[in-house]
């Protein structure tokens, strides 16, 4: 599904990540972790496209395609979708509106027709449904005034809407109380499937035991240093990332 | 409406009869230059009874008196209005063959904005065959109008046909002495619409909707009066999405609305002229004088989307002389490239209990200049007024301005004013959040502009809310790298 070789990034002069590699098959959660300004969510924006971020050395490929020229949409097209760990306002343009418009453009890169008003009715009850969104929610401007909780659920929606071969969830569970972290792992876990991945960003473990990876990496000074299975997650923990800082010193 | 094509044929035939007319007219253009000769020499050609050419004249000789106003956030060359012809009649000679000679790019224009093929042609000076003329269809619903006793036609052919009612509001509401640029009007006015509704009877239709493309060559100096009676109601539709390149670069138009008693005027104007290119050369000057005069318990709300023009001096405002009377404004001002607006709204609070709403939202982009300019006035006898105001822009890029000019004046300790501002820029990170969900980054402007405008745009009459709203995409376009 996705390889990444040698993965170099940088933001103007600083170079934030530093030589990643990783592989992840359809069907496996892969969860990265590590403490902060580590380079999670760089690395998540490059896979996205993220076009502040310069590419320096490496390669990333979705499906043995290398993206190197491919703008942000296209990767989106490809089924690439990220869960924002901040995600913006719209002031005016409702949920519905932007799923609608989100949904349309996807289907007419792949040559297809716009999605008959009836199907796009039942897919959002569909949806909201399995993430238990209350209807009126989907009629507000997208984000705004949203609880950080909303924000966050309205994410794991989006998801779910496109169905995305590649998900990568940025630091998902910030910012949810403990309701909201099983609903929105709730919904994770109905979308996995064989055909797709999942890519976890996490700082805390707290959200690994509702979804529960199969590959947990440990990225530090823009390098994963360290990969495991889910105990690694609970060693990390335990020992917090100052262990891992000792161990790996070169 | 079934209208066959037998009694189109035949109507079309009469409409041809009647150009034949105007024919000796039509190749004259007066020689540049404004004089009293000039002056007379229009009000002749129009056929005007006395007292117009005398109100004419008086509007000239006030004019002379007075200078350009220059307070306006707008720089540009002043014209010279001496090098300007006054008087040049319709031309009816097509400027192309074919639409193939036509500017590929205004005809990309066209498509985007889903305008059929013959109202094309007719934008673009091409030749129409007989097809689905807009003048035909347009006198079957002068039938339906004049059957509830609704008057609507052009304010030359009101002068001649009802006199008592222009010679009556005419100035009433925009005196000829009230600018520069009104007073010019008023001395040497083109053409333009009139409109009467009589008391009590509710307007079935959208006024204009259907005469969208004789109105896109009205000229120079546009002259519109509404008149709604006694507890009346009327929508009326100005303006055209689709681009007017017209050559005059000077517009100087006066819209007078006049709502009686109980009556409701919504008055909707789309603008897109001629901006320049993006060079900053060329366009249109678009100096308008537009107010409305509610008497009791009236409502007028003006609703705007001005995306055209290069210079752009615009202030539709409300009378709010009679008690319990609504003024409304909603407006959104697109800049891009060099434009310059400077437009807004004056809500002058004379009346008890009168109220009224300010929804401004600016939206500059490339290298231009957007200004709100409003004034909010409540005089001594105004109790209880109420104003709520709300102006908002947004920037895309960093070359762009956005100026907010509010006037606030105040003599009634009763009155209620409230006044936000906000202003936001585009940003990179929503753009990006767009582009993950597959969303590009002219769609993602688009997106966001209308949300940002969704306010107003809800605000217009559905047919036209939809093409507006094409509009600003298309205005927008390639206005962030």
């Amino acid at each position: 599904m996705l390889k990444i070789n040698n993965l170099h990034a940088r933001v103007e002069d600083k170079e934030i990540l530093k030589g990643i590699n990783l592989t992840v098959n359809a069907g496996e959660v892969h969860a990265i972790m590590g403490p902060n300004g580590s380079g999670k969510s760089t690395l998540a924006a490059v896979i996205a496209g993220k076009e502040e971020f310069e590419v320096t050395e490496g390669e990333v490929f979705l499906e043995g395609e290398n993206l190197e020229d491919t703008s942000p949409e296209d990767r989106a097209h490809k089924g690439v979708f990220l869960s924002f760990q901040y995600p913006v306002e719209i002031p005016g343009v409702s949920v519905t509106n932007f799923m609608k418009t989100a949904i349309n453009e996807s289907r007419k890169a792949k040559g297809l027709e716009d999605m008959p008003a009836k199907d796009m009715l039942k897919l959002i009850r569909e949806k909201s449904e399995l993430l238990e969104i209350d209807r009126k929610f989907l009629s507000r401007s997208l984000n705004e005034g949203f609880s950080g909780g909303e924000k966050k659920r309205n994410e794991i929606f989006q998801m779910a809407m496109l169905e995305p071969k590649l998900a990568i969830l940025d630091e998902t569970d910030s910012g949810l109380d403990i309701d909201a972290l099983r609903i929105v792992a709730n919904g994770v876990n109905k979308l996995k499937s064989k055909d797709n991945a999942v890519i976890v960003i996490t700082h805390y473990q707290r959200l690994l035991e509702y979804i529960v990876p199969d590959f947990v990496h440990v990225l530090h000074n823009g390098k994963i240093v360290k990969s495991g299975n889910k105990d690694l997650a609970l060693e990390l923990e335990e020992k917090g990332y100052d262990w891992l800082k000792q161990e790996t010193v070169i | 409406m079934a209208y066959t094509e037998e009694e189109l044929k035949k109507e079309l035939e009469t409409k041809e009869y009647e150009y034949g007319f105007y024919t000796d007219i039509e190749s004259d253009t007066f020689p540049n230059g404004l004089n009293e000769e000039i002056v007379i020499a229009i009000s002749k050609k129009k056929e005007e009874p006395e007292w117009m050419t005398l109100w004419r004249l008086e509007s000239f000789k006030i004019w002379k008196e007075m200078v350009e106003p220059e307070w306006a956030n707008v720089k540009y060359k002043k014209p010279d209005f001496q090098a300007i012809s006054y008087y040049s009649a319709p031309n009816k000679k097509p400027k192309y063959d074919s639409l193939d000679e036509v500017d590929p790019e205004l005809l990309d224009t066209f498509k985007k904005l889903g305008i059929s093929l013959d109202e094309q042609k007719k934008l673009a000076g091409v030749a129409v065959d007989i097809v689905m003329d807009s003048v035909s269809v347009a006198t079957t619903f002068k039938k339906t109008l004049a059957e509830k006793g609704i008057i609507f036609c052009s304010i030359s052919e009101a002068i001649k046909e009802h006199p008592e009612l222009v010679k009556k509001y005419i100035g009433s509401v925009v005196p000829q002495k009230d600018n520069f640029y009104a007073a010019l009007n008023s001395a040497v006015f083109s053409d333009g619409s009139f409109c009467y509704i009589p008391k009590g009877v509710r307007c079935p239709m959208e006024l204009s909707t259907y005469f969208r493309i004789n109105q896109a060559g009205t000229g120079q100096f546009e002259r519109t009066l509404v008149i709604a009676d006694q507890g009346s109601y009327v929508s009326y539709l100005e303006g055209c999405t689709a681009p007017s390149r017209d050559e005059n670069q000077l517009h100087a138009a006066v819209v007078e609305l006049i709502a009686l008693d109980d009556a409701e005027i919504k008055y909707s104007t789309v603008q897109n002229w001629f901006p320049g290119n993006k060079e900053g050369q060329g366009g249109v000057y678009n100096f308008v004088t537009k107010r409305g005069l509610c008497e009791k318990n009236a409502k007028i709300s003006w609703t705007q989307v001005e995306t055209g023009s290069a210079v752009t001096w615009k202030y539709p405002s409300c009378i709010l002389k009679g008690d319990n009377s609504i003024g409304e404004f909603y407006s959104i001002a697109v800049t891009n490239n060099y434009q310059q607006a400077d437009t807004g709204t004056k809500m002058i609070h004379l009346g008890k209990n009168t109220k009224s709403t300010i929804i401004s939202k600016g939206i500059s982009a490339g290298k231009s200049q957007n200004s709100y300019r409003g004034l909010v006035q409540v005089n001594s006898r105004a109790d209880n007024a109420r104003n709520f105001s709300q102006c908002d822009s947004l920037l895309m890029g960093n070359e762009c301005g956005a100026h907010t000019f509010p006037y606030i004046e105040v003599k009634n300790k009763s009155a209620q004013i409230e006044h936000e501002a906000t202003t936001s820029k585009i940003g990179e990170d929503q753009i990006f959040y767009c582009n993950q969900r597959g969303i590009d980054t002219e769609k993602a402007i688009a997106l966001i502009v209308n949300g940002f405008s969704k306010e107003v745009l809800n605000k217009l009459p559905m047919e036209f809310a939809v093409e507006a709203q094409k509009l600003l995409e298309i205005s927008l376009e390639g206005s962030v790298g």
